[in-house]
This record gives structure tokens, C-alpha cells and sequence, in this order.
């Protein structure tokens, strides 16, 4: 009954996805279907499918406007401005001997009608996915300026029957790997900074013990196993230490500890319960949950000394806080009503906007350009992963058989 | 050898049930009580202290019955605090350690589902904590004791109500070894 740290198997992929709002500013793209030789999917549809779930891009359906153009000298602009799209995607997908495949795009503006953008990739059918992605980063960054999260990954929690399985996927639910499992519960995993590394929780010596995992050849090691409870980590900017809460000593408190070993040093003596730290950014700041003002509230200590002060003060319940990758917006879960709901403040400002309208939404999580965050929810009894645009207009839900929860968006250069 | 202590030992217990039942009378709200149908007799406090002297067990026999069959504390919501009904199977079990040096207890604090994972196993360490620090004035030394949390990862019962959550607020007295 032991753990299988090092067994990982493809897991078929049945996440299903579910936009369940939409409106405001966004540019207008059109997604033309790729000219496909061969039996293979269409590009297109995944890249349709990355652009509209970002929450920054309306698509701009032109099936009426005829034949779909594959090459710059089949668009009829003027067709397609009076449509109203600013871009379009057109290319192609061509069979090749061995089995392998070409992919080829090109990003125009319609306005202009100027190339923004054109690749050609040359890969496996195992591949066709990871292209798609690509190509719908390459699209994001020409249109935004900032950079796409397409080709990312997540870890999170998976409850199929009695056992629990950490699974990292491509950001979208498909190519999942286990890559830890167990009969005893697992939660918490967060990515080194590095994204080659999670740190997780496990339950499976009937107590939790933080790990520290490579997700590439599997191995593992127990970071911190102290008498007691051993629990939320979180990473340092610098990927050598976590933040980890300890009951070694006392009830729960926070400490730091090196990942390769050594003593946990303790950050604050408390005479309440700390948890869930997280680090700012920079690694100057920690963030933590603390009922030392007789309700949950979220604080910040300075690392660089000082006391730690208050930062959530609306209700009587915010916790699990984590910080956008620039450093200025914190997400969190605040409860109104009896509901848990995420929520962002602007640090700056302290000004709160609640992002969800279910009931039990747990674990946010930035995605590593700043503009989603991931969390876990739960629909008709079952725990969902769900992605929310930072200005709370759009959502989508990835569900799988089994119970997903404890989502975690890997940082960007995971590839 | 041992399996001759354990009969021994075994047999004063029954005795000691036979002679003086009935004395605790039951805690319907302790689930696994229920389940091992311990409630019906029971022996007081003083007969498993007599009958367990110098014992050589690491924990109460699967049979035992009476108020060291309880092996759940509830806890009211988000508190810590041990309501005065369960003061009775501490004591027991604060008994039994002292009687049987290889004990060793093994608390594991417990919430119900609603609120943030990670901040309910600080909340279930504090109520396993909360029991630990009772133990401790009890007598029992604090390297035979762990105190740990599940947090929410582990309810007693499924549900999503007062019904079910209140059955899940608890800590969980196991041995080393169980």
C-alpha cells in the first residue's frame, strides 16, 4: 500500500470544458479552420478554444463568407472587416511521410491587412496539441504584448474511488500524468519556481509530510517529517527553500526550511494558528492565513523585519492568499454568506473584487502572465477545476470523472 | 508468551466488566463506539486501572469495552475547546498509557468539509493539540504522544450538513501501531 512516486501512466484525457460567461473588451479574432490533409484534428479548434478562454479575444465566426482561406492570397479583407474582426488565423496542416506532420499558420491583421505573424513546425501526431498551443501564443503575444500561458502545464488532486492521485496536465486538462498516488489523501501541491519540482502534502504515514518531488525522473524526497504536523508549502523565489507550517514545537506556526535538508528556522512566534504562507514575488514579502485576530484573516510580514500587519479586514473569513506574478494583485478566498468565493485585492489600493458566484471555491492560483487564475469548485457535489479571467468575465470549468481539487498553474518556463 | 499475558490480562478485563457494569452508560454521539457495540456495559475507570497495572499492551484490546472503547472527542464549531462529557475517556485512556509503558497515543485532530484545506489541518492540529495538552495534565509524557492533523481529508461521515459536519469536528484516539 505504499505511495508510487515513481509510476506514471497516461491517463485518459476527459476533461470537458465549459464557458460559462463572457462579455466586455476583447479583440475580435478570427479563428479560420486550417486546410487538413489527412484524418487528423484541426488546429484550429484548439486554437479557437486557448484564444476565447483567456477572456481577452472574441471570435469572429466568417463560415458564411465561403470557402475558408489558407493562404494570403484567398482572404478577402474587406469581407472579414465588415465581420468585424481586428485579426485572423488562417494555415494549413499537411500529412508527411513517417507520420509526421506539417503545421503552418500566419496571423494578419485585418485592418491593414498585414502579416503579423507566420511559422511552419514539423511534427509527430503526439505533437499536434503542443503546435496548436504555440501557435495560440505566438497570436496572444502579437495581439497583447504580453506573453501567452497556452503551452503551460498544472498539477492538482485527483479522487477516483478510494485513491488519490497528483496529476500534472497541459493547462486545458489533456495529456494527464499521474504522477504520485495513494490510498491516503494527498493536497497542496505548488511548483518550484524552476517548474522541474512540486512540493505536496501527503497524508500517507497517517499524518501530512511535506515532499518534494522532481516531475521528471519521479524521484522524491520527505522535506520536512517533524513530530507533528507538516504542512502548506510554498516556494521562495529562489527555489532552495519553502515555507512550510510546522506543529513541531507548538501549534501550527510558520517556518522557513532548505529543500536539500537542514533545520527549520522559525519566522514568528505566534500564540494563534499561521498557515498557508506564500511568498511575494520578489521574496521579500510573506503572506499568511492567522486567526490571531479571533477570525482567519490573510497578513504580511516583512522579511526583511518588522511585524506582520493585517491586510484583509472585510468578513470574517479570507484565507489562501497568493500573488499575481507581478506582484500587485493578491487572490484569495473570502466567504460571504456562508459561500466561498475567490477574490482579488489590489495591494496597492486594498480595493477587493470577487471574482466567483459558487459556493465552494477553493486554492487560486495565477496563471503566470497574471490575466486567470485556476481553482478548485464544486458542482452538483463534485469538485471541478475552474479558470476565471482577472476581471472576472470569464469562466470555464474542466471536469473528469473522479474529483478534481488543490489546482496549481506551473510558471511559464516549464517548457 | 505473550499471547499467555494477553489471555491473562484479557480475562481479568472481562472479570472486571462482568463485576461492575453499566457504570458509564454510552455516548450515542461516539460513532465508533457504536460500531464495535461497546455501549451496552461498560466498567468504570477504577476497574481497567486495576486490571491493567503493569500491562504490557500497546493498546486496549479490539474487544474492550466500557468507556476505553471510546476513541472519538467531538468538537464544537471552530473551537478546540474539550466539552466536560469526553473529560471521562481521556482519563481512561490517560489510565491505560500509564498502565501499559509501551503505549503510545497517536491524536488525530479532524474538521468538518467547509473552509480552506490547509486552514482546516491547522484547525484539526489544534483540537489534537487541544487533547495532547489534556493528556499532558494527566500525567502522560509528551514522548508518548503525537498529536497530527487530516484536516477535512478525513470525515467520519459524508454529507454536507450540521448533521454530518459535527460527527466530523473531532479527534481520533489511536495507538502506535493501529
Amino acid at each position: 500500500m505504499l505511495l508510487l512516486a515513481t509510476l506514471a501512466w497516461p491517463v485518459w484525457a476527459a476533461m470537458t470544458i465549459e464557458i460559462v460567461g463572457g462579455a466586455g473588451n476583447r479583440i475580435p479574432v478570427a479563428v479560420v479552420p486550417f486546410a487538413v490533409s489527412g484524418a487528423a484534428d484541426n488546429p484550429a479548434d484548439v486554437i479557437a478554444a486557448d484564444l476565447e478562454r483567456s477572456g481577452v479575444f472574441r471570435l469572429i465566426d466568417g463560415r458564411d463568407l465561403g470557402p475558408a482561406p489558407s493562404e494570403p492570397q484567398d482572404i478577402r479583407f474587406p469581407a472579414w472587416r465588415s465581420k468585424g474582426a481586428d485579426a485572423m488565423v488562417i494555415g494549413q496542416l499537411a500529412t508527411l511521410a513517417g507520420g509526421r506532420f506539417e503545421v503552418r499558420f500566419r496571423l494578419f491583421d485585418v485592418v491593414k491587412g498585414q502579416q503579423l505573424a507566420g511559422m511552419s513546425y514539423t511534427v509527430s501526431a503526439s505533437s499536434l496539441r503542443a503546435v496548436a498551443h504555440k501557435i495560440a501564443d505566438v497570436v496572444y503575444e502579437k495581439l497583447t504584448g504580453e506573453p501567452g500561458v497556452f503551452s503551460t502545464r498544472i498539477a492538482y488532486i485527483l479522487k477516483r474511488g478510494s485513491r488519490y492521485e497528483l496529476q500534472v496536465s497541459d493547462f486545458d486538462g489533456y495529456n494527464a500524468i499521474t504522477v504520485a498516488n495513494s490510498p491516503e489523501p494527498l493536497i497542496s501541491p505548488v511548483w518550484a519556481p524552476d517548474g522541474s519540482r512540486l512540493a505536496y502534502v501527503s497524508f500517507e504515514e497517517k499524518k501530512p509530510v511535506i515532499y518534494v518531488q522532481n516531475i521528471f525522473d519521479g524521484k522524491r524526497r520527505a522535506v520536512a517529517r517533524f513530530k507533528g504536523s507538516n504542512s502548506a508549502p510554498a516556494w521562495a523565489p529562489d527555489g532552495r527553500r519553502l515555507a512550510v507550517v510546522l506543529s513541531k514545537d507548538d501549534i501550527s506556526q510558520i517556518y522557513l526550511i532548505d529543500v536539500d535538508g537542514g533545520a527549520p528556522k522559525r519566522l514568528m512566534e505566534s500564540a494563534a494558528l499561521d498557515t498557508e504562507p506564500t511568498f511575494s514575488p520578489d521574496g521579500r514579502m510573506l503572506y499568511f492565513t492567522s486567526d490571531r485576530g479571533g477570525s482567519p484573516q490573510i497578513y504580511r510580514l516583512s522579511l526583511d523585519g518588522g511585524s506582520a500587519k493585517r491586510v484583509t479586514f472585510e468578513g470574517n473569513y479570507n484565507v489562501s492568499p497568493t500573488l499575481s506574478p507581478d506582484g500587485k494583485t493578491m487572490a484569495f478566498v473570502h466567504r460571504r454568506e456562508g459561500r466561498y468565493l475567490v477574490a482579488t485585492m489590489d495591494l496597492a489600493s486594498g480595493q477587493t473584487q470577487v471574482l466567483t458566484d459558487t459556493d465552494h471555491d477553493e486554492s487560486p492560483s495565477f496563471a503566470p502572465n497574471g490575466r486567470m487564475i485556476l481553482y478548485a469548485t464544486r458542482v452538483g457535489g463534485r469538485g471541478m477545476l475552474a479558470t476565471v479571467s482577472v476581471d472576472g468575465l470569464v469562466k470555464q470549468r474542466l471536469s473528469q470523472s473522479g474529483d478534481l481539487r488543490e489546482p496549481a498553474w506551473a510558471p511559464l518556463w516549464n517548457r | 508468551m505473550k499471547y499467555a499475558i494477553y489471555g491473562v490480562l484479557l480475562s481479568v478485563l472481562l472479570t472486571a466488566c462482568a463485576q461492575d457494569p453499566s457504570k458509564t452508560g454510552d455516548q450515542s454521539a461516539d460513532g465508533k463506539a457504536g460500531q464495535n457495540g461497546a455501549q451496552t456495559s461498560g466498567m468504570s475507570v477504577n476497574g481497567v486501572d486495576g486490571s491493567l497495572l503493569n500491562g504490557k499492551l500497546s493498546a486496549p484490546p479490539k474487544n474492550v469495552t466500557g468507556i476505553l472503547a471510546q476513541r472519538v472527542i467531538y468538537f464544537d464549531y471552530d473551537s478546540s475547546a474539550i466539552r466536560s462529557e469526553f473529560r471521562a475517556v481521556l482519563d481512561a485512556h490517560a489510565t491505560f498509557v500509564k498502565a501499559n509503558p509501551k503505549a503510545k497515543l497517536h491524536l488525530q485532530g479532524h474538521t468538518d468539509e467547509r473552509g480552506s484545506r490547509e486552514y482546516n489541518v491547522a484547525l484539526g492540529q489544534r483540537r489534537a493539540d487541544s487533547v495532547n495538552k489534556a493528556m499532558g495534565l494527566l500525567g502522560i509524557d509528551a514522548n508518548r504522544m503525537e498529536a497530527v492533523s487530516f484536516g477535512e481529508e478525513k470525515p467520519a461521515v459524508e454529507g454536507h450538513d450540521e448533521a454530518a459536519w459535527s460527527k466530523n469536528r473531532r479527534v481520533e484516539i489511536r495507538y502506535d501501531g493501529e
